[in-house]
């Protein structure tokens, strides 16, 4: 996988930090008013139906050539985290070693897009990614529950950004967002776009706080709109996290989003996606709700930590014939 | 669907799974036999290969079939207790699930209709009504019509070739569980389901006679129609051939319930869910090829949201996969005959001479067989063809309307009344609507979900009677009941 993609300027696709996304959106982020006016008149989402559709794209049946692409995009589609409180340098260093050859007894294996980890643990990724293009991805602004202050947030995101972190991955004040103060949200993820400079900035919804899927679809265009490169399901500390409805509303959001702007942004499942079925499911599901266009790591990402391993199961077991178990793959 | 980097490898279901055998015979009196008509093939829509011969019944064996039905209605059926006959019927529903994989890869195979209908819809459908119809065959007296509701005797029963198995349970199920017998003729181009259902029967031990299949061609229906041992008649069909029946039966004394054609709006109001609306929009006309006589095939769209829906419509059918019927992932399966094709062409082409727009994706057809590509008409007005006669194809007529009431008026403004659909995230807007459309069925924020317990049929030109619920007891009952002294 080419470096080349996350470096700043190089695919043009990205809104600048707090800047209107297209004149027509200009207005709608003036005040609190304007943009719960925007917000609420975003056409409704029917959870039964919704829910139906997400199950349909479910039976897709894919075999043979299909899945082997399917996996092999899932690898380079993976942010490889680890968000322990027991996080070690070691154990860092082992997942880079990790992200960078997935599998060392085959070297076609892909290597997966990004490790993620802690800010204090930022500066051993990068050193033991340098050179392989895979990218440093760091959570900040008081990850997972985002209850600090907006300076301690930033703080927070230089900290990161100084250690070499390409990516941040940033949670929204779901209470101000549940409240009804959407500015106050917009705000802050402006700001935190800034602080991020040439970094990538990935807005966690925390849609299993938002629980309805109007929510999620307006917490979506509140991001998109505060010019997140990615918006993102879940920090992986809340249940319910990524789900079919939700990942269908999402990218529907980033569709809609670039059919208005023309600017093309990410969408990252992350927290509970632990099977190469259900990876492949959702990316049917990107494929036939947002299109093929993103289908690669510039546009959607799997955050996870158990869905690399069985990825690599499952690959090996296509090429081979055989499945090998659990003891086959590395744990870290 | 047009190319992309993600392309889904062929992922057919086996043929083998359908156990087709090379001749199929009629099934009378609990017994398979060779019938008296023509010995037919039926062929594979998707490839126009032969699939196996029947042997049709004549005018003769259907005479066999309604005698027998006729003993075994007053020997033994009839005086079967309710919960007796629930017995059989559970025992029938179990064995449709057990061999619901044959079912659903035959059912592909004779109809063209995606495997994926076919195993998610049709076949565990036809289960459910027999699961249905079997709990109610011992709470008759319950059913409020009347202490002590009687069948009816022999019921006559025609049925069409969209959904073939289906059609077989909607009619057979309750017709056994108020103590009728049956004779049942199913449709000419795809009778192999039901002859399936035949050796299920045979096999669940019914009583001789209480079932009786007779596959074969109009002149068989007509004189199951005609014949005058026949009780009551039940057909599914065209309101043509439904206009005939009942002109045969007048001043018959026969019970009649027919099912017959539609041309249901789809109403789309402004404040709809867009996202699912448009899922609902192809769900009403491309389930099943559009072969559904309650589909939404004239879309009525909110003129401040027309442009929007359009747009997200045209997306959504791109991503529609067109060919094999056994691929696990097509979602537009083949026209089940040519005489059919030929008629959706017709009306198609005449939709193009009326002035209406034609939009389909970029979509390749097959060389063998019978396909049409999805099809949305836009610019269609009220007074042309297209959204006035039933197509029986995946063809939509797109028209507009400014109010509510526009809707409502544009809606009604057809001969026909089977059914609707409503589009809004607001509550109120739903009942006010439902309340307003003159259509059996009305269904809000959903299309084309059929569930045994809710009753179905038509108003106007769409028939009278109702199939499924306990309303669909009553064109098997005699309510008439008594006072004891």
């Amino acid at each position: 996988m080419s470096t080349a993609f996350l470096q700043p300027g190089t695919d043009g696709s990205q809104g600048g930090a707090g800047m209107p996304a297209s004149p027509e959106l200009a207005d709608v982020t003036r005040d609190n008013a304007s943009l719960r006016r925007f917000l609420h008149g975003l056409s409704g989402v029917d959870q039964v139906g919704a829910e139906a559709r997400a199950a349909a794209l479910a039976t897709r049946s894919i075999k043979t050539t299909a899945k082997a692409w399917a996996i092999d995009t899932a690898i380079s589609m993976v942010d490889l985290t680890t968000l322990e409180g027991a996080d070690t340098h070691g154990k860092v260093r082992s997942l880079c070693a990790k992200a960078a050859r997935p599998d060392p007894s085959d070297p076609s294996t892909p290597a997966v897009a990004a490790v993620c980890v802690y800010p204090d643990l930022v500066a051993t990724a990068v050193e033991s990614l340098a050179g392989t293009g895979v990218q440093t991805a760091s959570v900040a602004t008081a990850f997972p529950s985002g209850r600090a202050s907006l300076q301690t947030k930033l703080h927070d995101v230089h900290d990161a950004v100084r250690a070499g972190a390409t990516e941040i991955d940033m949670v929204i004040d779901r209470g101000a967002f549940l409240s009804g103060r959407y500015l106050d949200v917009f705000d802050e993820i402006v700001a935190v776009k800034q602080a991020c400079g040439a970094a990538h900035l990935k807005v966690i919804l925390e849609t299993g706080e938002l629980v309805t899927l109007d929510s999620v679809r307006r917490a979506s265009w509140l991001a998109l709109l505060a010019g997140g490169d990615f918006i993102k399901t879940s920090t992986g500390k809340v249940t319910p996290a990524a789900t079919p409805p939700v990942a269908l509303v999402m990218l529907q959001a980033v569709r809609d989003f670039a059919a208005r702007t023309g600017d093309v942004r990410g969408v990252k499942l992350a927290g509970g996606i632990r099977t190469t079925k259900e990876a492949v499911r959702y990316l049917v599901m990107v494929n036939e709700t947002a299109g093929d266009r993103w289908l690669n790591p510039h546009t959607f990402r799997f955050g996870a930590s158990t869905l690399l391993n069985d990825l690599l199961q499952q690959r090996h077991k296509l090429t081979t014939g055989a499945y090998d178990g659990p003891d086959y793959v590395s744990i870290d | 669907m047009p190319s992309t980097a993600f392309e889904y490898a062929p992922a057919p279901e086996s043929r083998d799974i359908a156990r087709l055998k090379p001749s199929y015979g009629i099934f009378v009196n609990g017994e398979f036999r060779d019938g008296r008509g023509e010995a037919i093939k039926t062929i594979n829509p998707a490839d126009e290969e032969p699939l196996a011969e029947v042997a049709e019944a004549n005018a003769a064996d259907v005479d066999d079939a309604v005698a027998a039905a006729r003993k075994a209605y007053e020997g033994t059926w009839s005086a079967t207790s309710g919960a007796e006959r629930a017995k059989y019927l559970f025992r029938i529903a179990r064995a449709i699930q057990e061999r619901a994989r044959e079912l659903a890869v035959l059912e592909s195979l004779d109809n063209g209709k995606p495997i994926r209908e076919s195993r998610d819809v049709d076949i565990p459908t036809a289960a459910a009504h027999f699961f249905y119809y079997a709990g109610w065959a011992d709470k008759l007296q319950y059913a409020g019509l009347g202490p002590a509701p009687r069948p009816i005797g022999v019921a006559g029963q025609v049925i069409p070739w969209n959904f073939p198995l289906l059609m077989a349970a909607w009619k057979i199920a309750p017709a056994l569980a108020t103590g009728n017998t049956v004779v049942l003729k199913p449709a000419e181009t795809t009778p192999l389901t039901a002859l399936t259902l035949a050796e299920i029967i045979a096999e669940c031990d019914l009583p001789p006679g209480v079932v009786n299949i007779l596959p074969g061609g109009p002149s068989v229906g007509q004189s199951i129609v005609d014949h005058p041992g026949v009780d009551k008649i039940a057909f599914t069909g065209s309101t043509g051939v439904g206009k005939m029946i009942q002109k045969s039966v007048a001043a018959s004394g026969k019970r009649v319930s027919l099912e017959l054609g539609g041309k249901a709006a789809n109403i789309i109001f402004d404040d709809a869910a867009i996202d699912q609306a448009i899922e609902g929009i192809v769900n009403g006309i491309f389930f099943n090829q559009g072969h559904v006589c309650c589909a939404g095939s004239r879309l009525l769209v909110q003129e401040s949201v027309h442009e929007e829906v359009i747009a997200g419509l045209q997306e959504r059918l791109q991503t529609l996969r067109l060919g094999d019927p056994l691929d696990k992932n097509t979602d537009i399966g083949a026209i089940n005959s040519s005489a059919q094709l030929a008629r959706v062409r017709a009306l198609a082409d005449s939709g193009d001479a009326e002035g209406a727009t034609r939009w389909s994706p970029d979509c390749p057809l097959p060389d063998r067989g019978f396909w049409f590509p999805p099809t949305v008409f836009t610019g269609v007005s009220q007074a042309n063809r297209i959204a006035r006669e039933e197509i029986f194809g995946p063809v939509l007529s797109v028209l507009t309307f400014r109010t509510p009431a526009e809707a409502i008026e544009k809606a009604n403004n057809t001969p026909y009344g089977l059914s609707a659909g409503i589009w809004t995230e607001k509550g109120s807007r739903i009942l006010w609507a439902a309340n307003k459309l003159r259509a059996g069925v009305v269904w809000a924020n959903t299309f084309n979900r059929f569930d045994p317990a809710s009753p179905f049929g038509g108003y106007k030109e769409s028939g009278f009677g109702r199939e499924g619920g306990r309303h669909g007891l009553t064109s098997y009952l005699e309510s008439e009941g008594y006072l004891a002294q």
